[in-house]
This record gives structure tokens, C-alpha cells and sequence, in this order.
């Protein structure tokens, strides 16, 4: 909390976040700590509070209780919109692009919240708002480049296979200059080569420093992927740690096979 | 990005601008009500083009936006008319020659003014979502119709359902568009003047509008029309950018209301009914929404359509002796086009490509 922000080596530290719907606790005291760099998983069996935490973190919800810290400074949104501001950017399980968008500009509004021109500088085109326009295009096709499908920069997201739209979406959520990326289940409905492709990306942002958090159901990925594995079972973290730690952890094997006896 | 000027391009603009600037006066010589015809036609565009903003950009269905056209309208009507000295011996002390406000001052008020009123209703609406944000702004043009008639009473403020009138002539520099001119042995009448001041704010709408839509606004608005969730984690204020659209779309109304007023020279409650309000949206609808080439076309046909249908309507009801009035047969024609053409073309007449710009 003390070093300066930009040193700070833990990017997301969450401290017993609670989360109750009517009956249900989704969450209970749930901390998490995500370090710079990292692809950090979050796993578990359906209904295990993956989603919730994830919405939570990403503004979505509000949680009951818990205490949160992006990049050394606390971290509380109001409204979802303070989130991107703030620093995290996210996927969606169930893609959502804006489909009648071309893909170029679906990679321009997501630089909404770091550029600023308005009306004025739009219906007078300023030579500020030429500069500005010009700057986030150009970074737009630039991300488009990495992600792979700068050649579709002009069709519309709708017209776009379905790895390239997942892909698109991992370009949407680079262009706001994240503290963190986190995806909601990148890997889900790809097919194996897809997939293939889609760890290449991830591993590539990684390696430019990227810090990542991972919701995924596809556990072979996350043990090829991640540095570091959290596992939920009914809003409890059981586990954290290397993906082999968590993989010889008995309670996520009982969580994930089911077992005779049930855990304390 | 842009495309590259080619002779052939410059040609086919200075054709169509041409084309523009003569067409009233070829018009005029088959009568001037076809110039009247052009004229209210190109206010329609006006409309559409504003409630493009907010239908067609941000997706926000805005059944009642007919109100902003009478904001408009009403504020020329009560700055340039006798109504307000005539009714208010204070006012008339203070301004013994009548109230003549000036084009110049009533454009920029009237934008304002509509402006105003869209925040207005926006601000406690915009958290609902379609058909119920439809059925909200549909109440509101409603609510300010039944104002206009009846806001005579105790004082008398809009003269009721008698409207207001007679309101002053535009006057551009000294150049009074309700008087006819005549230049090198040509005869420019009232309509004809009316048209070319149409004409240069419609193309300055258009050029506003295309520079919005090409801007980080109107991208923000189109990602709120295409998905509200996915824009807000984007870090769109999602809120107040809808409150932008209202309020833009709004001045246009405001505008096109201003200059309504000043060409018919008589405003009543009865211009701004439901009808217009959901003949506005079917203009943006039919053109294909969010597409200013397809929303000028979808204007200019809805506008121009119940004119050219009156010579059908005309021989079907001596048809039919009589027994079919005309104005219900044209409405009943204008329906059964509609619905054709939405059945041929779902995405408009005129929609944006697939692989855009």
C-alpha cells in the first residue's frame, strides 16, 4: 500500500468479498491476489461462485463486503463504467461485440474512457480532435496486427468467424489500456485449433506484461496456461497455487469427482 | 480513410448541387405548391435527421419527438407575433412596434430552448429500456400538445386550439423570404426563398450529423444502441451520452420548428399531433436507421408520397362514388406501402453496407 503505484508488484488484491443473492451466499469470504504479469486462474465446478466473483471484480456486482485493491490503491466502483477508467477490462462468456460495428471501431470505442474530445471538437474537427482521432485509430489497427485479423478491419463484427470475435473482444479490452484483463471463459465453444491459437495470444500478451485473470472450464488450458490456480466450491475458495499444487489438492478432486465422504 | 477525390466524383457533386439549386425553379413552374411540397419536405429531413441522432445512433426509441419540433415552433410564434403583446400590456409597454425577434436570435434559442426540454425528459427516463422508454416519450409529445391547447387559460399564453398567428415573415439581412423577388427577370417567390434557406441548413444537419457519427461520440452511441453492458465495461457513461443524444436530436427538432413557423406563418397544437411524432420515426425506420443517406431518402419518400398519392386517392374514390373519403384512402395506401416495403427491405430502403466505409 505504501510503494508508489507503478511499483507495485500485487495488481488485484481482493480481502474476504462476500456476496449474498436472497438465499443464496454466492460468495463467501473470498480473498484473491493477483501479482504483476501473471495469468491467474479461477476455476471450479458450475454454480461455484466463478462468475460471481468475476462480476463482482468487474463492477457487475456489488459485493456484501470485502475490502479490494488495484495496483496498490483501493478499488471500488460505483458504476461499471469506472471500471474500464480504473483499469480492468473484461470479455464476455457469450461474446459481446457491437455486431453492426466494423471490427476497427469496435477496437476505437474501447478507447472511450482514455481519449476526451466531445461535440465541439467532433462537429468543428479541431485539430485536437483530428490528432486525437488519428492516434486512436492508428493504435486500433495496431491491436487489431496483434491479435491477428487486421485484415478484417473494415467488416462488420457480425461477419466475423467465431475465434476471430473472440479474438476481436481480446482486442476491445487491450485498447483501454488495462492494469488487468480478465476473461470470462475465452476458450469456451473453440474448437481444438482455435484453442491453439487462442493460448498463443494469451501467451503473447502475457509476455508484454500483461496481467491476466482467467475464468475458465476447459482445465487443461488452465494448467497449460496459468502461473497460479484459485479454485471455488460453493462460494469457498478451497484452494490456491501452482496448477500442480492445485491439481494434487484433495479438495478439488472431491469438488471436481465428487467423494463418498463430505469435506469439513 | 477518405475517398480520394476524382474528377468523376467532383463532377457528380457539382451535378447534384446543380440540380439542387435549379430544382425550385423548374418546380415552380408547374405552380408553387409544388415548391411547398419540396419545402415541407426538406423540414421532414430535418426531423429525421435529428431523431436519427437519438433512434438511429443510440438506439433510443423516441415516440414523442414531435414535442422538440413544437418547442421550436412555439417559441417563434410567441417572440415574433402579436400574441404576447396583444395578451400582456407590460410586455407591449416594452416593446411598442410588436415583438420581432430576429432569425439570428430565435434559431440558437430554439435549439436551446428543444435542447432543454430533451434533457429534460431524458434525465428521469433514460433508465428505461425500449418499448417502456417508447411508451414514456410518447406520453411526454402528447403531454405537450395538450399543453399548447390548453395553456389559454387562466392567462393566455398559446392561444389555445386557435394557435397563434400571424407570425413574422424570415427575414435573412434584409432579404424578407415571404415577399416575392425578382432577379435578372426571374421570379423567386416565398416558397422558392424558403428552399434555398432549407436547403443550407439541411446541408449543414447533414454535415453535423456526419461528423458526429465519425467521431468518438458517435461511436459511443452506437456501441449503447448495439450492446448498453458491453459499453459501460468499455468505460462508456453510458447515461450521459444518452442524455447527449437526446438533447442533440432535440436542437434539430427545435430548429426545424423555428423554421416551421416562420414559413407557415401560423402555428396551432394540431401540427404536432401523435401522427407527426410516429411518421418521423417511420421516415428514420424506412430509410434505414443510423444510415443519413438512407434517413434523407426515407424523409424525402414519406414526405413526397401522401402529395403523389393524392392524384390515386383522387380517381379510386370517384371509383367508388364517394363512399371512400380521399384522406383515408391516402393513409390507407401509405400503410400498405409501408408494410411493403418493410416486408422487401426489413434493414430500411436504404441501409449502411456490409463492409462499411
Amino acid at each position: 500500500m505504501t510503494s508508489a503505484c507503478g511499483m507495485a508488484d500485487t495488481i488485484l488484491k481482493v480481502e474476504r468479498a462476500s456476496k449474498r443473492f436472497g438465499g443464496v451466499q454466492a460468495l463467501s469470504d473470498v480473498s484473491l491476489t493477483i501479482e504483476r504479469g501473471m495469468v491467474h486462474g479461477l476455476i471450479g465446478p458450475n454454480g461455484a461462485g466463478k462468475t460471481t466473483l468475476f462480476n463482482v471484480i468487474t463492477g457487475l456486482y456489488k459485493p456484501d463486503a470485502g475490502h479490494f485493491e488495484l495496483a496498490g490503491k483501493p478499488y471500488r466502483p460505483h458504476a461499471v463504467h469506472e471500471v474500464a477508467r480504473a483499469g480492468i477490462a473484461r470479455t464476455f462468456q457469450n461474446i459481446r461485440l457491437f455486431a453492426e460495428m466494423t471490427a476497427l471501431e469496435n477496437v476505437m470505442v474501447a478507447r472511450h474512457a482514455r481519449t476526451r474530445c466531445g461535440v465541439f471538437g467532433a462537429v468543428l474537427r479541431t485539430a485536437a480532435f483530428k490528432a486525437e482521432e488519428a492516434a486512436t485509430a492508428q493504435r486500433a489497427r495496431e491491436l487489431l496486427d496483434e491479435v491477428g485479423i487486421g485484415r478484417y478491419a473494415d467488416a462488420r463484427a457480425r461477419t466475423l468467424s467465431y475465434g476471430d470475435q473472440r479474438r476481436l473482444e481480446i482486442a476491445r479490452a487491450l485498447a483501454t489500456e488495462p492494469t488487468l484483463i480478465a476473461l470470462d471463459e475465452p476458450a469456451a465453444g473453440m474448437n481444438a485449433t482455435e484453442k491453439r491459437v487462442l493460448i498463443e495470444l494469451i501467451e503473447r500478451i502475457r509476455a508484454q506484461g500483461h496481467t491476466i485473470l482467467l475464468i475458465e472450464h476447459d482445465v487443461q488450458l488452465v494448467m497449460g496456461l496459468c502461473d497460479r490456480i484459485a479454485v471455488l466450491d460453493h462460494g469457498q475458495q478451497i484452494a490456491v497455487g501452482t496448477p500442480a499444487e492445485v491439481q494434487g489438492d484433495v479438495a478439488v478432486i472431491n469438488a471436481y469427482l465428487g467423494s463418498a465422504h463430505v469435506a469439513v | 480513410m477518405k475517398p480520394k477525390p476524382t474528377p468523376i466524383r467532383l463532377g457528380m457533386i457539382l451535378l447534384t448541387a446543380v440540380a439542387l439549386l435549379v430544382m425550385p425553379l423548374v418546380a415552380q413552374q408547374f405552380g408553387n405548391a409544388w415548391v411547398r411540397i419540396i419545402d415541407t419536405a426538406l423540414l421532414y429531413v430535418l426531423l429525421a435527421l435529428g431523431l436519427n441522432i437519438v433512434v438511429g445512433y443510440a438506439g433510443l426509441l423516441d415516440l414523442g419527438y414531435v414535442a422538440f419540433y413544437a418547442v421550436g415552433a412555439y417559441l417563434f410564434a410567441l417572440l415574433a407575433s402579436p400574441q404576447l403583446t396583444d395578451n400582456f400590456p407590460a410586455i407591449a409597454a416594452m416593446y411598442p412596434d410588436g415583438l420581432h425577434a430576429p432569425l439570428w436570435l430565435v434559431i440558437p434559442l430554439g435549439a436551446l430552448m428543444a435542447g432543454l426540454t430533451g434533457l429534460l425528459l431524458g434525465a428521469p427516463t433514460l433508465k428505461l429500456r425500449g418499448d417502456y422508454l417508447a411508451i414514456v416519450t410518447l406520453g411526454f409529445g402528447e403531454i405537450i400538445r395538450v399543453f399548447l391547447n390548453n395553456l389559454e387559460q387562466p392567462i393566455n399564453i398559446t392561444n389555445g386550439p386557435r394557435g397563434i398567428g400571424p407570425i413574422d415573415s424570415i427575414t435573412i439581412f434584409g432579404w424578407d423570404l415571404g415577399k416575392k423577388w425578382n432577379l435578372f427577370g426571374l421570379d423567386i417567390p416565398s416558397v422558392t426563398n424558403h428552399y434555398y434557406l432549407f436547403l443550407a441548413v439541411v446541408l449543414l444537419a447533414v454535415l453535423i450529423c456526419r461528423r458526429l457519427e465519425r467521431s468518438r461520440i458517435g461511436r459511443a452511441w452506437m456501441a449503447i444502441r448495439e450492446d448498453e453492458i458491453a459499453a459501460r465495461a468499455m468505460g462508456i457513461h453510458t447515461r450521459n451520452l444518452k442524455l447527449l443524444a437526446f438533447g442533440i436530436g432535440a436542437t434539430f427538432g427545435g430548429v426545424s420548428g423555428v423554421l416551421f413557423a416562420g414559413f407557415q406563418g401560423f402555428v396551432s397544437p394540431e401540427s404536432f399531433a401523435l401522427q407527426e411524432s410516429v411518421m418521423i420515426v417511420a421516415m428514420v425506420v424506412l430509410g434505414g436507421m443510423g444510415h443519413l443517406p438512407g434517413v434523407i431518402l426515407g424523409a424525402l419518400l414519406l414526405a413526397a408520397l401522401p402529395e403523389a398519392l393524392r392524384y390515386v386517392a383522387d380517381p379510386l374514390q370517384h371509383l367508388t362514388d364517394g363512399r371512400l373519403d380521399a384522406s383515408i384512402l391516402r393513409q390507407l395506401l401509405i400503410a400498405l406501402a409501408m408494410i411493403g416495403i418493410m416486408l422487401a427491405r426489413p434493414r430500411g430502403l436504404w441501409p449502411a453496407p456490409d463492409n462499411a466505409r
